[in-house]
């Protein structure tokens, strides 16, 4: 959408290399100074179905996808099917020569419900039965279509290196396509190969021969189409350091800067990614001597939880990483750990719901499922981070909250997040902190007398963990008096609720509010946006568009949902005439939340649940029709494949 | 000054019925610290939900009232976070075989250091009677409308086939037997289980005290031998205790089946790879200077995901 930048999408069958592929390109692209965004989109598959990498690269840092695609390179005859009419104008296609043939209803992968839709497509536009016929239409768009024959270039490879078996080398595909790819976009061939290595391993075989089919492919590219693609991708000055950063990996880096040091989970996607990189990473440097982590991998999520609450009461700072249906069997563990007022952390990776639902894809369906979840009434944070850099920030704050609060705390992210890669200059670590509260040694209490669950002003009682010399105490799921022993008396009763529910009164007015939302554009602009999660970047890249265009808007992040700010919520909707929500959901959670706890109703909905990302792209249209006033009351977006 | 069996009885009224096993059971508990002179603090006491789940409370040390067939997941967490505690999980047989049967099985896998009680009536107690999984097919307790459809599992030969590596069974009303096991489980090196036989004189009227009395009888009295010395005796020791563990009826032995200390411990096993593990355990660890500021250095991490 700038000038300087490119929308590059690769796909394929599953396990077909689309992930390294997409890692070598984005790295290439970061050593020539450039900016990312990048998501994944996968089946829940192991081997063959379809999936893709979607790139946006630029010389200003990106925070979503956009609906084009200047270059696709597909791997198959389905990628072509699904996103040729993505490609822009002027946009091109890099193919299987042999697809070209392929008829479609030989595409034995595509879902019956697409094969139909995209019948009808074919029938209107009386395109043929190939995916041939597919890509003539598309040339009438203007659109460049470069046939490869992958296959023997794979057999050159092979030949080189005295293979015979081109099963053995079938998978560097991938690198072809890498390799025509950056050749039409002219682009610094040892940028690339230093990004095979860093991927590969610098001095490995298997980087040598991956940079042999790189080069292959780039220079077939060059002999063969040339000049012919307009794009061109040059080396820009890279002024400062900067890192990739995937939702899950920022969620395992804040953890460990916060001190979590015991992290319990049950395999679940998109979730488990940050528990195995943390496993993988157990082991770090402290500013004096070594660090590690415990990791956990639990034999359900009951254990998980309540494996966490016991290593919290232990004293540890501690955490479990979750998806929807984990989460569902955490909850009676969650009320425990409200009422015994465990700091315990859970990391949240939202996917498309109900039930198994959507278990590769996005979704934000879980808003008030987190709220409420857990039989009886008793306090819990829950917090949503926008972005990686917020998730990294929240995942080490999350665990101050806990132990302050001595609550649990449910750190909302989501499977956009999670898979989605973005750019970032290196971190300003010097202001984070680990407060843990009212914690008690052995020095502060007098031996016998301590009561975990004292009556204080605060609702917070001074917290011993167990080990603790001189402390003695109880816990129980039961209702309890001071020392944690069961207790069905109602004034107690009366007493304990109050004490708990108090401790999210504090909460509320301890923490700042910079901690609970972001605010950007123009406070006094006639039109807020509410949101939270995943959005924020399509939203604010929406907003700046508008914004040359003449048009001010105001977008109000609510970044802690429970408890919820309110009163600057009210104070910034009272300003504004146009009050529009943004969420990936049916029901438009936040903004029936927000209504509940303002009494103030939203003016536009703009939702999304077909299990992909906001765009850019659609969420700047959404908001373009209600600023011309043509928006109806609630608007679904619906891009993606 | 020596800690006194008393020492470890809290004020609290304890209110399982008159004759229920569970008070033998919490008296072998308090006898067996006390001879191990355990301080309370350093004592965990991890507890499911039904009758037995109050035993915490009764006991002077930690006590930690958990979820329904949870026991075990709360008890591994404080034990993995500060393995320096003495850690006693103690629950039902419905609690353990039943709802938590996924946590019993799985707990054998890891071999934790800590001892785990089952109190093995063969009904839930606390919801008024119905079967456990321990309640043997046909059987009708009192307060069963029709006799007891399914079979009942075996937890001794269950805690071989998951791993457990110090199996015993004890009896209820044998306080002393039952505190010398105790006290080898809390000593054993890796994970303990001791499933005590305990009459529930208000629902289980087939299983009662003058059912048990004579037919109980004492394995180490019979010159049973359950140490895996070496690896090469641990099938046939394996064996031999399925085996003894499925006599049930006119004799049923209680004391160690199986004793194998050859295996690591799950603190061993993070140890090869966390090698100050024990000394600086998840509980343990500096994680804040005096300043607040986090100790963990973040450099390596973010070196790895530089451009």
């Amino acid at each position: 959408m700038t000038s300087k930048e490119l929308n590059w999408m690769i796909g394929g069958p599953q396990g077909s290399g689309v992930d390294t592929a997409s890692n070598i390109f984005g790295r290439a692209c970061g050593y020539g100074g450039y900016h990312l965004y990048g998501k994944r989109e996968y089946h829940s598959n192991i081997k063959g179905l379809h999936s893709y990498f979607h790139f946006r690269i630029s010389e200003k840092p990106v925070a979503a996808n956009v609906n084009d695609v200047d270059l696709l390179a597909a791997f198959d005859a389905e990628t072509i099917v699904r996103h040729i009419q993505e490609v822009v104008p002027k946009g091109g296609v890099i193919l299987e020569k042999e697809d070209l043939n392929t008829k479609f209803s030989d595409i034995q992968t595509l879902p019956a419900e697409f094969a139909a839709e995209f019948q009808k497509y074919l029938e209107s536009k009386g395109i043929g039965e190939t995916v041939g016929d597919l890509v003539e239409d598309a040339k009438k768009k203007n659109i460049n279509v470069y046939p490869v024959p992958f296959l023997d270039l794979l057999k050159d490879v092979a030949d080189e290196r005295g293979i015979e078996k081109l099963s053995k080398v079938t998978r560097m595909k991938n690198v072809l396509a890498i390799g025509i790819s950056f050749s039409l976009l002219d682009y610094d061939v040892g940028l690339v190969e230093k990004a095979i290595k860093a991927v590969f391993g610098e001095k490995s075989n298997i980087a040598d021969m991956n940079i042999l089919a790189f080069k292959k492919a780039y220079n077939y590219a060059r002999q063969t189409f040339g000049n012919s693609f307009k794009h061109k991708l040059e080396k820009l000055d890279l002024a400062e350091e900067r890192i990739f950063l995937l939702g899950f990996q920022a969620i395992a880096l804040g953890k460990v800067l916060g001190g979590c040091r015991m992290q319990t989970y049950y395999p679940i996607t998109p979730a488990a990614d940050e528990s195995e990189y943390l496993e993988a990473h157990e082991l770090f440097k402290l500013k004096k001597g070594d660090g590690a982590i415990v990791v956990m991998q639990t034999e359900d999520e009951i254990a998980a939880v309540n494996m966490a609450s016991g290593a919290a009461l232990a004293g540890a700072r501690a955490a479990t990483a979750t998806s929807g249906p984990g989460f569902s069997l955490m909850v009676e563990g969650l009320s425990w750990a409200g009422n015994n007022e465990v700091p315990i952390v859970i990391s949240y990776y939202q996917r498309g719901a109900p039930s198994t639902g959507l278990p590769t894809r996005h979704g934000q369906d879980d808003l008030r499922f987190t709220i409420h979840a857990g039989h009886g009434e008793f306090p819990r944070i829950v917090l949503a981070s926008g972005d990686m850099k917020e998730c990294f920030f929240d995942a080490a704050k999350a665990f101050n909250y806990a132990e302050r609060y001595q609550m649990p705390v449910i750190h909302l992210v989501d499977k956009a997040m999670a898979n989605s890669t973005q750019s970032y200059t290196l971190f300003d670590l010097s202001r984070a902190r680990i407060e843990r509260g009212n914690i008690v040694s052995s020095k502060d209490v007098k031996k016998g007398e301590y009561k975990r669950f004292k009556f204080t002003d605060s609702g917070v009682s001074p917290r011993a963990v167990l080990g603790t010399e001189g402390a003695v105490m109880w816990y129980t799921g039961d209702e309890h008096n001071e020392l944690g022993h069961i207790s069905e008396e109602p004034f107690n009763r009366n007493m304990m609720m109050e004490k708990r529910m108090k401790k999210l009164e504090t909460a509320h007015k301890e923490i700042p509010l910079e901690e609970k939302l972001n605010f950007f554009g123009q406070e006094d602009a006639e039109t807020l946006v509410l949101s939270w999660g995943s959005p924020k970047g399509a939203i604010l890249e929406a907003m700046e568009l508008l914004q040359s265009e003449g048009f001010e808007m105001g977008f109000l992040q609510v970044r802690m949902l429970h408890p919820l700010p309110k009163e600057r919520i009210i104070e910034a909707l009272k300003k504004t005439k146009t009050k529009i929500t943004v969420e990936m959901n049916y029901s438009g959670q936040l903004a029936s939340i927000i209504s509940e706890k303002t009494g103030i109703f939203m003016d536009y909905y703009i939702l999304k649940y077909n299990g992909r990302p906001m765009t850019t792209t659609e969420v700047y249209e959404a908001f373009k029709k209600v600023l011309r006033g043509e928006a109806p009351k609630r608007q679904v977006l619906t891009y993606g494949s | 000054m020596a800690l006194k069996i008393s020492d470890y009885r809290t004020p609290l009224f304890a209110d399982w019925c008159p004759g229920c096993g569970d008070f033998g059971i919490h008296t072998s508990i308090q006898m067996a610290l006390a001879e191990l002179q355990l301080e309370p603090q350093t004592v965990v006491v991890v507890s499911g939900i039904g009758c037995s789940g109050k035993t915490p409370h009764f006991t002077y040390a930690n006590g930690v009232h958990t979820l329904h067939g949870r026991t075990l997941p709360f008890a591994t967490g404080i034990k993995l976070a500060n393995p320096d505690l003495e850690v006693i999980a103690a629950g039902g047989d419905g609690d353990g075989l039943g709802i938590g049967a996924g946590h019993f099985v799985n707990a054998g896998r890891r071999n934790l250091d800590m001892t785990y009680i089952i109190h093995d009536n063969a009904v839930y107690g606390l919801t008024k009677g119905q079967a456990s999984p321990t309640l043997r097919l046909g059987m009708q307790t009192k307060s069963l409308p029709k006799p007891n459809i399914n079979s009942a599992l075996n937890p001794i030969a269950l805690a071989l086939a998951a791993g457990y590596t110090f199996i015993a069974r004890s009896y209820a009303y044998d306080v002393r037997h039952m505190k010398n096991i105790l006290v080898q489980a809390i000593e054993h090196k890796g994970m303990a289980f001791v499933n005590v036989q305990q009459p529930c004189p208000t629902y289980n009227n087939i299983n009662t005290k003058d059912w048990y009395s004579g037919r109980v009888y004492k394995l180490e009295e019979t010159g049973w031998d359950p140490v895996v010395k070496n690896l090469d005796e641990e099938l046939d020791k394996t064996v031999a205790a399925i085996r003894k563990s499925r006599e049930w009826g006119d004799k049923i032995p209680i004391g160690v089946f199986y004793k194998n200390e050859l295996v690591p411990t799950y603190e061993e096993r993070i140890s090869k790879r966390i090698p100050f593990y024990t000394k600086k355990p998840p509980a343990k660890q500096q994680i804040r200077d005096e300043t607040g500021t986090p100790t963990a250095v973040m450099d390596e991490w973010f070196k790895e995901l530089k451009v």
